[in-house]
């Protein structure tokens, strides 16, 4: 049986980011563990910047944005395998 | 000398705005670009236009080298900087002076001074000009941020020595409260300025934003235009504006015209400039902050006074004396502007970036709108919140309240979520209304 797969989405329209300063490293790695309020990645908007929770703990199957990349509102940015 | 040709620095509104003037000063004007404002209206207002990168405002309108790159190019005489972006860089107006281009705007040098805010700070208090009672250093340990504290009593602010427009504050009411935000702001200030300074000052309980408006050449000769009032905040945001203030009466205007031109000659302040001060219930006043560039909500002076600032820098950047004396500052009637956001008030004022699909303008009498959107224009989320400021000015402030909520009536935004219908509710409190108000008033408004 195939495990649960969470989808992180993002809630607003804006420039999505893996790190929380350009000079950071990545907040989260594909193939990590997180946990329900570890910070996934964060997008900008309007030059507000919005953390973006995992909410569910697992490990980090895929990442499908690049960082810098424009994304829209609900749109996917990761995915989750849970526990 | 005589400008030719200006580029313009910016994007929006206030890109728009400049190239208004130029225009009728007879100025060719230069717009540049990014991949996100091809279609823009200062792109199609401007005599020519140079694009300088993508989306990102790090690689387009904060790339010095692409926009001075365009100035040389086109042949401009001159850059003007609008507000924000490399409006407050010292790198920047460096640049320009060494590529014999005139920057619009105070030197590199009294940015620099004036933009040092611990710096800024000393040089003041050794003027004797009233600040904040606070740490006279950057704050290094949470002890010595103790002792700071206790020093000047509680409640106190801590504040990021890199940061501005509020951003990395903290509030403490006790010690044991100053030393939970002493270790968060570290940090916040580190990641966010790259420079984790901060320092310490009393907190000031409802207190008014007043800021007064100075213009000052290159030969030694200073106005101010008066006063704006900026009480009207949501994180430290300003959202509305006026002029003047009905809190400020003759004597106090004029002593904090005095003490902003005070500040001026310290930092040897040319072209435009604004001094922010905090104003206590007993009209008391202390410094806060140089804003050394045109700001967002100048149009409230320009329609109380009948002068147009950017002009002013302009022709004080080409060399011309002010021409003015503090006797030929009249300040007539009431003005008051709105900033109209894309963020919606219903979700916690989160950004709303997207198409508009139809706008309709407000306009007769009183009435100036300075925006750049217009019908099927996309508000990207790439750059901040504001797509228009809407003013008005009427013979006093009741006249100016009605017909701000006029305005605000005709103000029609299809597609995304704005903070025109919020405004509508703050014009009919009656606290707003009655002039009875705070830099804490909206908070309060919201929560109640």
């Amino acid at each position: 049986m195939g495990k649960k797969i969470h989808t992180i989405t993002s809630p607003v329209m804006g420039t999505f980011y893996r790190s929380s300063a350009p000079d950071n490293p990545p907040l989260v790695e594909p193939g990590q563990h997180v946990k329900e309020t570890d910070i996934a990645c964060m997008i900008e908007s309007m030059k507000i910047f919005t953390e973006i929770r995992c909410s569910q703990a697992g490990i980090v199957k895929q990442i499908l944005v690049e960082n810098e990349e424009p994304v829209m509102k609900n749109q996917a940015l990761m995915e989750i395998e849970l526990d | 000398m005589k400008f030719k040709k200006i580029l313009i620095a910016n994007r929006g509104e206030i890109a728009l705005r400049i190239i208004r003037t130029c225009r009728e000063m007879g100025i060719k004007t230069v717009a540049v670009y990014s991949d996100a404002d091809m279609d823009s209206l200062p792109v199609k207002q401007a005599d020519e236009a140079v694009h300088i990168g993508p989306a990102l405002s790090r690689k387009s309108y904060l790339n010095q080298d692409a926009v001075i790159a365009a100035a040389r190019e086109t042949g401009a005489d001159a850059v003007h900087p609008g507000y924000g972006f490399l409006s407050e860089s010292t790198s920047f107006a460096q640049a320009c002076q060494d590529n014999e281009i005139i920057f619009i705007g105070p030197s590199s040098r009294t940015i620099a001074r004036a933009g040092d805010k611990s710096a800024a700070r000393q040089i003041l208090i050794e003027l004797g000009i009233p600040v904040i009672p606070g740490s006279d250093d950057v704050i290094a340990t949470p002890e010595a941020a103790c002792d700071a504290a206790d020093q000047v009593g509680y409640p106190v602010i801590l504040k990021a020595a890199g940061g501005g427009g509020g951003r990395g504050m903290r509030i403490a009411r006790n010690q044991k409260d100053l030393l939970g935000a002493f270790s968060v702001a570290s940090a916040g200030a580190g990641a966010a300025f790259g420079n984790p300074a901060l320092y310490l000052e009393k907190y000031i309980e409802k207190p008014r934003h007043i800021e007064i408006q100075i213009l000052g050449d290159h030969f030694g000769n200073y106005v101010h235009l008066g006063e704006r009032e900026c009480s009207i905040q949501m994180r430290y945001q300003k959202l509305i504006e006026e002029a003047p203030s009905s809190f400020v009466d003759e004597p106090l205007r004029k002593q904090l015209g005095s003490t902003a031109i005070s500040i001026a000659k310290a930092f040897d302040y040319t072209n435009a400039g604004t001094m922010e001060f905090l104003v206590d219930k007993d009209k008391n006043h202390y410094f806060m902050e140089v804003n050394a560039r045109v700001q967002v909500e100048h149009p409230v002076t320009e329609l109380v006074t009948g002068i147009d600032i950017v002009k002013k820098q302009i022709e004080i950047a080409a060399g011309k004396k002010l021409g003015l004396a503090q006797s030929d500052i009249l300040l007539k009637g009431w003005a008051m502007e709105c900033r109209i956001n894309a963020s919606d008030p219903t979700d916690n004022f989160m950004p709303s970036p997207g198409e508009i699909t139809s706008v309709i303008f407000p306009g007769g009498p009183g009435v100036r709108l300075d925006t750049h959107i217009h019908d099927r224009y996309m508000v990207t989320p790439f750059y901040d919140s504001l797509i228009g400021k809407l003013c008005v000015w009427a013979p006093d402030r009741f006249q100016a309240v009605r017909r701000m909520k006029r305005a605000l009536d005709e103000f029609e935004i299809t597609g995304i979520a704005t903070t025109i219908a919020f405004y509508k509710k703050v014009f009919e409190n009656k606290r707003f209304q009655d002039g009875n108000i705070d830099t804490h008033f909206l908070e309060h408004m919201v929560n109640l």
